[in-house]
């Protein structure tokens, strides 16, 4: 196998993520209600509740829900994440993964194009998900939407690694609805997507510490300071250590002879 | 050279006796699980060109051996080698030389048939587009040309499984593996499969592992393996196996073979 034919077998497996986003028209519809309902309703009803004080990235008082769209961001990264994984159990019972397996590609390369091109459908979501919060006047720096980039790319790599380890240690797809309620949503709250975690340490500081703890938080913060041209070096190490660990552990639950798969499956 | 050689091959299940054993062995570390051989001690080879017909009933361990041979599961006694390969240590060059077609369905229904093929070829490293002349005969072959467009989930169970014969055999594979390849089809699309398969595989010199509980899809010229509970019941040319259980059909011959062993 040569260079060209890795590329080619990436292009083949983002081509195909792709066109599976699309022909799914309830899950791109889906996929943006979300962060928009928590934009336009739930951001308005707790303007005046939930105010936030002057912390960095932002030089002045913001409005609530200018706080709130790098987490709602990252919502998405996780939720795409997450449904992502859940294609993988999926493709994994109807059948369709195997013709992945037995691609003659390494493991390891076929996992990563997976995720890769998981991480560039949830990018476009989020980027669609920018542009109508611009027309509800959030508006950050147009440098921002470019260095967002990366720290997008880097927190949706990181998420989608966590989902393919999670989905290589599920057996049946039914399993996997009791596991997001105990992943993404634990992860989402106990972040500093919807408050600054002062708030939650002045209310507890075991939380507080939980939250810190929390990789969401830390993928959350990196596309807060890159939107604002800024970046959060604790919040990078943080999520580039995560995507090592979730990865390795993908690539090791996906093998046949080491991972958990076999350890299902076999004496 | 030969196209496939498998040697005491084995692959066993862990068994509990209740869920409590298994969350005591995963607490303690001691093994509380006694191992269910889904195979056992299997050995054939299977040279190019040749057809190797694998015959069981449903449970024989048809489908194990192909996740095996796949490298889906990991053996645990015994040794795989396809063109030479070891599956184990070698195992992207011996995947490179398969053509697979599953048991269970494994076209992507919400995508047409063009972009399912396309999507093959990438998986391949293969340029779909210095194959689309190859493709659009292949297609035309079995009536789907006109199709390339459609998604998958509009044609038929038979056309299906005819596009991933297509598909399986796209990279020009040296080993064709079927799992019960036409199951569930009528007896004009069944035919239609097995014509297909040996006329190419004859033509090119493939060889083709061909697992089936339908034993009449056996040719008496072919290779033939009945395997029941796990294990080999009889190895042979199919001609040889009805001489040796004094049969004038390879259904008589299996049914000889398999009607009063228990597992």
């Amino acid at each position: 196998m040569n260079p060209r034919q890795y590329a080619r077998c990436l292009g083949g497996i983002v081509a195909r993520e792709g066109l599976r986003f699309l022909r799914q028209r309830e899950r791109f519809f889906g996929a943006l209600v979300r962060p928009l309902v928590w934009l336009f309703i739930f951001a308005a009803g707790f303007r005046s509740v939930l105010g936030v004080s002057i912390i960095p990235p932002y030089q002045t008082y913001i409005l609530y829900e200018e706080y709130i769209v790098p987490g709602l961001a990252a919502m998405i990264l996780l939720f795409s994440g997450m449904q992502s994984s859940l294609s993988m159990v999926y493709d994994r019972e109807m059948g369709s993964m195997r013709m992945l397996m037995v691609s003659p590609f390494p493991r390891w390369y076929l996992l990563l194009c997976k995720l890769v091109a998981g991480a560039l459908v949830s990018i476009a979501q989020v980027y669609l998900f920018l542009l109508i919060a611009w027309f509800w006047e959030v508006e950050p720096p147009w440098i921002g939407y470019l260095l967002a980039f990366p720290a997008l790319l880097l927190s949706s790599l990181m998420l989608g690694a966590l989902g393919l380890l999670l989905s290589s240690a599920i057996k049946q797809l039914e399993n996997f609805a009791g596991v997001m309620n105990f992943v993404i949503f634990p992860m989402f709250f106990a972040s500093s997507a919807l408050y600054p975690l002062w708030r939650i340490r002045d209310s507890s500081v075991p939380l507080y510490e939980i939250c810190r703890f929390n990789p969401f938080t830390h993928a959350v913060e990196l596309i807060r300071f890159s939107l604002y041209g800024e970046v959060s070096w604790e919040a990078l190490a943080v999520v580039l250590v995560a995507l090592g660990l979730f990865l390795a552990g993908a690539i090791i639950g996906y093998d046949p002879a080491r991972g958990l798969m076999a350890r299902r499956r076999g004496v | 050279m030969t196209a496939l050689k498998v040697d005491r091959l084995g692959k066993a299940y862990r068994m509990y006796a209740t869920p409590k054993a298994r969350f005591l062995e995963l607490i303690t570390g001691n093994p509380r699980h006694t191992p269910y051989w889904a195979l056992r001690d299997l050995s054939f080879e299977l040279a190019p060109g040749e057809t190797l017909g694998i015959v069981g009933r449903n449970g024989a361990g048809k489908s194990t051996l192909f996740s095996l041979i796949t490298r889906l599961f990991i053996y645990a006694t015994g040794a795989i080698d396809i063109y030479g390969y070891n599956l184990l240590t070698q195992s992207r060059r011996a995947l490179a030389q398969l053509g697979v077609v599953f048991q269970q369905p494994t076209l992507d229904l919400d995508l047409t048939l063009r972009q399912n093929l396309r999507y093959h070829c990438a998986l391949q490293g293969i340029d779909y587009s210095l194959h689309r002349a190859e493709i659009d005969d292949a297609l035309q072959r079995i009536g789907l040309a006109e199709q390339m467009g459609d998604q998958v989930r509009q044609l038929s169970g038979g056309q299906r499984r005819r596009v991933e014969l297509v598909r399986a055999l796209l990279h020009k594979p040296r080993l064709l593996l079927a799992d019960e390849a036409t199951v569930g089809l009528d007896i004009h699309s069944r035919q239609a499969i097995l014509d297909q398969v040996r006329d190419r595989c004859h033509n090119e010199g493939v060889g083709v592992l061909w697992a089936t509980h339908l034993v009449d899809e056996v040719q008496p010229t072919d290779k033939l393996v009945v395997l029941h509970g796990g294990r080999v019941m009889a190895i042979g040319s199919a001609a040889q196996v009805m001489e040796d259980t004094g049969s004038e059909t390879v259904h008589q011959a299996f049914s000889r073979l398999t009607r009063s062993v228990a597992r």
